[in-house]
C-alpha cells in the first residue's frame, strides 16, 4: 500500500515536472510575458520532489525543469530591460496602427526613418579565376548537343497505364510510392523545412527526374506538401507537411512546371559545378 | 614657407587615409558591407575616427554619411572610447531620406515598403522577437496574401531580418544599420489614421 502510494507520487511528480518544462518552454518559444510564470511557485514545486527522484532519468529531469526556470528568470531581466528602453511603446497600441494604416502611409513612414546603405560589388579575383576555369573548361556548344540526341516534341497528358507501361512508375501500388516519396521529402527537407523544387526531383537520369516530378505533382495534389513560389529570384521549393492535409474547401490552382530536357541538362550543370550528388 | 609644406604634407597623409578609408566602406567584401573599427585601425591607422571624421565631412557634399553601430546599441555612447570605435561597425549611408519615386527607382515597391516597417515595427513593439505565423498572420492585413511569403523572405535575405530553427524572427544587422527605430515608433503612432 505504502509502496503503492509512493510509486503514484513519484508518477505525479515526473508529470508535474513535465508540465514545468512545457510551460517555460512555451513561454521562451512564444515569446509570451515571462511574468506570467510564478517562479517561486516553480522553485517550491521542484524542491518539493527533490526527495523523490529515484533514477538518472529524475534527475536529469529536475536539471531540465530549472534549467528552464532560469531561462524564463533571464526572460524576466530582460523584459525589464526592454520596457525601460526609449523604444518601449505598448504593442497594442502599435498593433492597432499597424492595422489602420494604409500602406501607402506606411511606406512613407518607412522613407523618413530609412537610410539605405550604399556599397559597390565588385568582381574578386577568386570570382574571376573561378570564371576562367569554367570557361576554358566549357566544350564547344557542337559537341555538348551532340552528348546526348534527343526529339522535342510537343507535351501531352498522359494516363496512369501509360506511366507503368512506360516504366516511370513501377506496379507497386501507387499510395505506397507516394508514402516512399513523401518520407523522402521529409527526410531531405529535414534541415531548413523546405528543399529546392529542383534538388528533389532531380536525379541522375532524366528518366528517373521525369518519374520523381511527377511522383511529387501528386504529393502536393494530395496535401503531403505544399509549393513556395519565389516569382522574383525565379526559384521554387517544396515543403513536407507533417501530415497530409488536402483543402477541399480552398480554391485549388493548377501551377505548371515544365521538366524539360534543357532544365534537366542546366541543372545537372550546376550541380555538378557544385560538387554535389543527384538523388539517385 | 617650411610652415606652408607641412601642412600640405599633413593633407596628402590625410587624403591617402581617407582613400583608403573610403574603399573600405564602400567595396563589399563579406556578406556583410562596410567595415568593423578594428579593420579600419589595421588598414588606416590608429587615428581612424579621425579619418572617419573627415571623410564623413566630404561625404557630406554629396549626400552620404558615415553610419556607425555600436555594440551598445540601446544606448550607444556620447563619447565613444577607441575600444567601443574599434568593436563597432562603419558603414556609408544616404544622409537625407529618399522620396517614394526615388525609393521605386532603387527596387522598392509601395507595398514591399509598407511589408517592412510593419515587420520592423511590430518586432520593435514586441521586444525583438516575434513568431513567424504572427508576423505572417499580420502582414496579410497590409499587402496581397501571395506576397508575404516572398517579401520576407527578401527581409531575411537582405539582412533587414533574422529567422531562427523555431521559426523566430528577429531584427537583422541591416534594419540596425539603416532604419532610426525609435523615429519610426514615434511617428507611426503620430500619425492619425484618415477617416
Amino acid at each position: 500500500m505504502g509502496g503503492n502510494e509512493r510509486r503514484k507520487s513519484v508518477k505525479e511528480a515526473r508529470e508535474e515536472l513535465l508540465k514545468i518544462i512545457e510551460l517555460c518552454r512555451s513561454v521562451e518559444i512564444k515569446g509570451l510575458d515571462p511574468y506570467l510564470v510564478d517562479v517561486e511557485d516553480l522553485i517550491r514545486a521542484v524542491r518539493e520532489f527533490f526527495p523523490m527522484r529515484e533514477s538518472i532519468e529524475d534527475l536529469c529531469l529536475d536539471t531540465e525543469a530549472l534549467n528552464h526556470i532560469a531561462s524564463v528568470v533571464k526572460m524576466q531581466g530582460e523584459w525589464v530591460k526592454s520596457r525601460a528602453t526609449a523604444l518601449y511603446r505598448d504593442p497594442f497600441l502599435i498593433e492597432e496602427k499597424i492595422r489602420s494604416l494604409p500602406r501607402e502611409k506606411m511606406a512613407e513612414i518607412f522613407l523618413e526613418t530609412w537610410r539605405p546603405i550604399v556599397e559597390f560589388e565588385q568582381l574578386t579575383i577568386e570570382g574571376f579565376r573561378e570564371a576562367l576555369k569554367y570557361w576554358s573548361e566549357l566544350p564547344p556548344i557542337s559537341e555538348r548537343w551532340q552528348r546526348i540526341g534527343y526529339i522535342k516534341t510537343e507535351a501531352q497528358r498522359i494516363a496512369k497505364e501509360e506511366v507503368i507501361k512506360e516504366g516511370i512508375l513501377s506496379g507497386e501500388s501507387f499510395a505506397s510510392e507516394l508514402e516512399k516519396m513523401w518520407l523522402e521529402l521529409k527526410g531531405a527537407a529535414s534541415k531548413y523545412g523546405r528543399i529546392k523544387y529542383w534538388d528533389f526531383i532531380g536525379s541522375e537520369t532524366y528518366e528517373e527526374t521525369v518519374r520523381r516530378a511527377y511522383l511529387t505533382s501528386f504529393l502536393i495534389t494530395y496535401g503531403y506538401a505544399r509549393l513556395e513560389v519565389h516569382i522574383l529570384e525565379d526559384e521554387i521549393f517544396i515543403l513536407p507537411n507533417e501530415k497530409p492535409s488536402p483543402k477541399e474547401d480552398a480554391e485549388l490552382i493548377s501551377f505548371p512546371i515544365p521538366i524539360s530536357f534543357e532544365e534537366w541538362m542546366k541543372w545537372r550543370k550546376n550541380r555538378k559545378a557544385l560538387g554535389e550528388k543527384p538523388i539517385t | 614657407m617650411e610652415k606652408e609644406s607641412k601642412s600640405t604634407g599633413r593633407k596628402a597623409y590625410y587624403i591617402a587615409k581617407m582613400r583608403k578609408a573610403a574603399q573600405l566602406l564602400f567595396y563589399k567584401r563579406h556578406s556583410i558591407p562596410g567595415a568593423k573599427g578594428w579593420e579600419l585601425r589595421r588598414k588606416v591607422g590608429s587615428d581612424y575616427p579621425k579619418v572617419i571624421n573627415l571623410l564623413n565631412e566630404y561625404l557630406d557634399r554629396i549626400g552620404l554619411t558615415v553610419k556607425i553601430v555600436f555594440e551598445e546599441e540601446a544606448n550607444p555612447p556620447e563619447n565613444p572610447t577607441l575600444e567601443q570605435y574599434d568593436k563597432a561597425r562603419f558603414y556609408i549611408t544616404l544622409k537625407e531620406n529618399l522620396r517614394a519615386e526615388e525609393a521605386k527607382m532603387v527596387g522598392w515597391r509601395i507595398d514591399d515598403l509598407a511589408a517592412l516597417c510593419t515587420s520592423i515595427a511590430y518586432i520593435t513593439s514586441k521586444g525583438g522577437k516575434v513568431e513567424r505565423k504572427e508576423l505572417e498572420e499580420l502582414l496579410r492585413s497590409k499587402i496581397p496574401e501571395w506576397r508575404v511569403d516572398i517579401d520576407l523572405n527578401k527581409f531575411i535575405r537582405l539582412g533587414y531580418l533574422v529567422e531562427d530553427e523555431n521559426r523566430q524572427i528577429y531584427l537583422g544587422w541591416r534594419t540596425r544599420a539603416e532604419v532610426d527605430q525609435k523615429k519610426l515608433i514615434d511617428l507611426l503612432l503620430k500619425t492619425e489614421a484618415k477617416a
